[in-house]
């Protein structure tokens, strides 16, 4: 019983420590700049990897929720004068009810049907996001207020660097809970075998709905922060790529694995960065990795990783 | 206190003394087609609380069938289920499982992405606290209610004999022992009735006998057991009735020395046509 | 009125025809491997973009077509057999992620060799419309629905009549039952990569004078043959073909009566709406789980 306990505990505390420990490395705006939207996205992962690694059930569509999220502060923010706080709950609020009204009907569904609908749901997202240009700027974009709460604004990279470390250190810490519970339990069974849920009195239909819901509030409220802290949302944000780099994250760093997701969103948030180098190339190259990953490693990374060590505990 | 005659306090009311109890299942006209082929044809029967009933019959028979109609994964074509006195016809498995039912299956269902003792502890998802908030900020009341239901899956685990594959993860486990942990599972939920598919198929003798044992004890302790087995070693020697089926219909039914007598049923199982 | 609906019709079937046949190629790739093959975009891309750079450079334009549908079938076989093959066992989201890989990786590929620019190809016989009942028609739209009207009936023959395309069927219906009597599935996974590859080239050809050719123009017209598949029903051949044209014809019809902004989320309306209903699509298989 200690196994799962131990894990979590040692992650978490090496989580936080890196989290504490990082910023004297980044010695300039750009690294922490790098780093935050490395939180950003381990944040929405994490999430994202609660339906799709522990329950098994796939999203293309998670980068609209994300979009909503930024938007919903955008607008509200910008154009009608709201509290960034206001506008953040509201978004998440909105998102929370969207997400459950479309994952009754749409997580009955399975395996490619409902990879098909939940694109369906983000392109769609996207596409109204592009066009309603009167609220969202259209496909330039919108310009989004710095966060205030309090009268205080958040102001500069290290400031925020460390809302985003919070804000991840406390995703994690309630994912892990989550998952070493009776309902992380029943999202694991779904998972494993639905019927087998079902006759021991798991409502998966109801465990399905939860945590879709779950995650999409993840995305959003991460796409709130977001908007104010880079100060420019565009629509590209919420489309077809950005879900599919979610997912991407999240299958590379490996599935069922909140900590696998934390670092695939790392990694390959860095990478793109790191391939700049590679100019031209820079796409060929990350296609390439991406095959190249799953097709050695369909476990992804930190599973793989961990196989490698003597047998032990499996974060 | 041994955990497989351990109940919560309302379903504790088993009778000791055998025959003939109050039914607890009855099916009643029973009937499924799949595409224009009845798999069960007009079937009735009843299940008497702290029985082990069997069903037998050869392949094809319709008895998975039948326990997928009795436990809700499949709706019934026509006719009408009964559990403890209400209907329960077309009711989803969660719903069914709540009412005090739980089952194993053929081709086995294990939840392989998880360890052998969280498989049981789904099991007891129905006494657990399972709402999101109390998970997401761990509750004291839900940690420590897990961390028992913890400690009782374990000892679940040893009573079927899986004491040493308590740290395991499933998708290690040999078949055997996979099957001993369906069970395990299926008997953390308290169910009053328990439906096993073909709980010995692909074990060895030593083995069956096991299951065998592990399955009177279940009974013992007053859970109805309903068993669909080919070993008809292990049938006759611990059913106390038998409904024998051939071509989604019953063909006989009885003690297991009537139905062994029975001429129909020889010749069912003969191949002969009946 | 009426013309206006003809017009609206006309324009639908044509693009619907390339859904078509990137709806078809969804599904002979699913029916042979279980892999939902999101590179399918790159190879109408290839194909578009083949053939308006080669007759650009003088290669004549039934060779140019030739040489594009060739080199889409060899990327084909490559993607099926150094990434898909060796990825079997691996789980649907992972499969899904090396197909988006390799799509990434031909879009790359492509941007180095062709450039980002858009590419001219002339229509196939001049611009001068065609006048019925009072909409016209571009004659390169006939040359669209008809291309792709042959291929669909030489693939439905193919499939129903030749050894190698019953071999190709039998193996979605039962794989194991196929390499069991002898066929050997690999070789039917290669095919059935190459056998899209082509007609999503050819149908990239075509479509090219209408649309232009560049490089990301396979990722919309992927999408949608992706939609048109499942609308039909995954690993339905008639019912890919079928989605694609009702995908097409109503995004022109929305495009024409509602919004052209949102020409481009009616197929994705259309599809959530379908499986609400119909969760194996309009003509899908509707599976009882075994258990």
């Amino acid at each position: 019983m200690n196994r799962i306990l131990h894990g979590r505990l040692t992650g978490l505390a090496v989580l936080g420590a890196i989290i504490a420990v990082l910023p004297v490395f980044l010695t300039n705006n750009f690294h922490l700049d790098v780093a935050i939207l490395a939180g950003f996205n381990a944040v929405v992962c994490v999430g994202l990897n609660l339906l799709i690694g522990y329950a098994g059930q796939i999203s293309l569509g998670h980068a609209g929720f994300f979009g909503i999220g930024a938007y919903a502060s955008g607008v509200l923010v910008g154009v009608y004068g709201w509290p960034p706080v206001a506008a953040l709950l509201a978004g998440a609020a909105f998102v929370g009810v969207l997400a459950f009204v479309v994952a009754k009907p749409i997580l009955r569904l399975k395996g490619h049907y409902l990879a098909m609908a939940t694109l369906g749901i983000g392109i769609i997202v996207s596409i109204v996001l592009r066009t309603e240009s009167g609220l969202t700027g259209g496909p330039d974009g919108m310009m989004v207020e710095p966060f205030k709460i309090f009268g205080v604004e958040l102001y500069g990279e290290k400031a925020w660097y460390w809302v985003v470390g919070v804000l991840l250190f406390g995703v994690v810490w309630l994912s892990l809970n989550l998952i070493d519970s009776p309902m992380g339990r029943a999202l694991r069974a779904v998972h494993g075998s639905e019927v087998a849920a079902e006759v021991v009195g798991v409502d998966t239909a109801r465990f399905k709905v939860m945590v879709f819901v779950l995650s999409a509030v993840f995305a959003s409220v991460a796409g709130s922060l977001f908007a104010h802290y880079a100060g420019l949302i565009t629509p590209a944000k919420a489309d077809f790529f950005k879900s599919i780099e979610l997912v991407t994250m999240v299958v590379f760093g490996g599935m069922a694995s909140t900590f696998g997701a934390v670092v695939g969103a790392v990694v390959l948030t860095l990478l793109p960065q790191a391939l700049t180098v590679f100019q031209d190339y820079q796409q060929i190259v990350l296609g390439a990795i991406l095959m190249a990953t799953m097709v050695f490693m369909p476990k992804g990374l930190l599973p793989t990783l961990a196989g490698l060590l003597p047998s032990r505990r499996r974060a | 206190m041994n955990m497989l005659t351990s109940h919560e306090p309302s379903s504790d009311a088993a009778p000791t003394a055998r025959r003939p109890g109050p039914p607890l299942l009855r099916v009643e006209h029973l009937s499924r087609e799949f595409g224009g082929v009845l798999a069960i044809g007009d079937l009735s029967f009843t299940v008497a609380a702290g029985d082990i009933h069997s069903i037998i019959g050869p392949n094809g028979a319709g008895k998975t069938t039948l326990f997928n109609l009795v436990t809700g994964v499949y709706k019934p074509s026509g006719g009408r289920v009964l559990f403890d006195g209400a209907d329960v016809s077309g009711q989803a498995p969660y719903r069914l499982a709540a009412r005090g039912m739980s089952r194993t299956f053929q081709n086995l269902q294990i939840f392989f992405n998880m360890t052998a003792l969280e498989n049981v502890m789904v099991g007891r998802h129905l006494h657990l606290d399972t709402r999101l908030l109390p998970a997401l900020f761990r509750f004291p009341s839900l940690v420590r209610r897990d961390s028992e239901a913890r400690d009782r899956a374990a000892q679940l685990m040893t009573e079927v004999g899986l004491s040493r594959y308590i740290g395991a993860d499933a998708d290690s486990m040999p078949y055997g022992a996979l099957k001993r942990l369906e069970i395990a599972r299926a008997l953390a939920s308290q169910p009053k009735l328990l439906l096993l598919d073909e709980p010995a198929a692909g074990l060895n003798a030593t083995e069956s006998r096991e299951i065998d044992e592990v399955i009177k004890t279940v009974a013992a302790s007053g859970v109805t057991v309903i068993l669909v087995e080919h070993d008809m070693k292990m049938v006759m020697g611990i059913s106390d009735h038998i409904t024998a089926l051939n071509h989604g219909r019953k063909l006989a039914e009885g003690t297991p020395a009537e139905v062994a007598a029975n001429p129909d049923v020889i010749a069912a199982y003969l191949g002969a046509a009946p | 009125m009426l013309a206006e609906l003809l017009q609206y019709l006309l324009s639908g079937l044509t693009i619907g025809a390339i859904y078509a046949l990137a709806g078809l190629g969804f599904s002979i790739i699913y029916n042979a491997s279980h892999v939902i093959n999101f590179a399918q975009g790159e190879f109408i891309m290839i194909g578009g973009m083949a053939s308006a750079t080669l007759t650009a450079s003088g290669v004549p334009l039934p060779l140019a077509i030739l040489i594009g549908c060739g080199g889409a079938m060899l990327v084909g076989v490559a993607v099926a057999k150094f990434a898909v093959e060796r990825a079997r066992k691996a789980s649907t989201v992972t499969l899904i992620i090396i197909t988006i890989g390799a799509s990434i990786f031909l879009r790359g590929v492509a941007e180095l060799v062709w450039g980002k620019d858009f590419k001219r190809l002339d229509a196939f016989s001049g611009e001068t419309p065609i006048q019925l009942f009072g909409a016209s028609l571009q004659p390169q739209s006939l040359w669209v629905m008809g291309c792709a009207g042959v291929l669909i009936v030489a693939i439905g023959l193919f499939f129903n009549k030749t050894l190698t395309g019953k071999a190709m069927l039998a193996t979605s219906h039962n794989r194991l039952a196929a390499q069991l009597v002898g066929i050997d599935v690999k070789r039917v996974v290669l095919a059935s990569f190459a056998l899209s590859a082509a007609l999503g080239a050819v149908g990239g050809a075509v479509v090219a004078p209408i649309t232009f050719s560049y490089t990301e123009m396979g990722i919309m017209l992927g999408l949608k043959g992706f939609t048109a598949a499942v609308l039909g029903g995954l690993g339905h051949g008639p019912g890919a073909v079928a989605g694609g044209l009702i995908v097409g014809v109503a995004e022109a019809l929305g495009a024409g009566y509602l919004s052209s902004a949102y020409k481009d989320a009616v197929a994705f309306v259309i599809i959530l709406a379908v499986l609400l209903f119909m969760p194996n699509g309009l003509f899908g298989k509707r599976g009882t789980e075994r258990v």
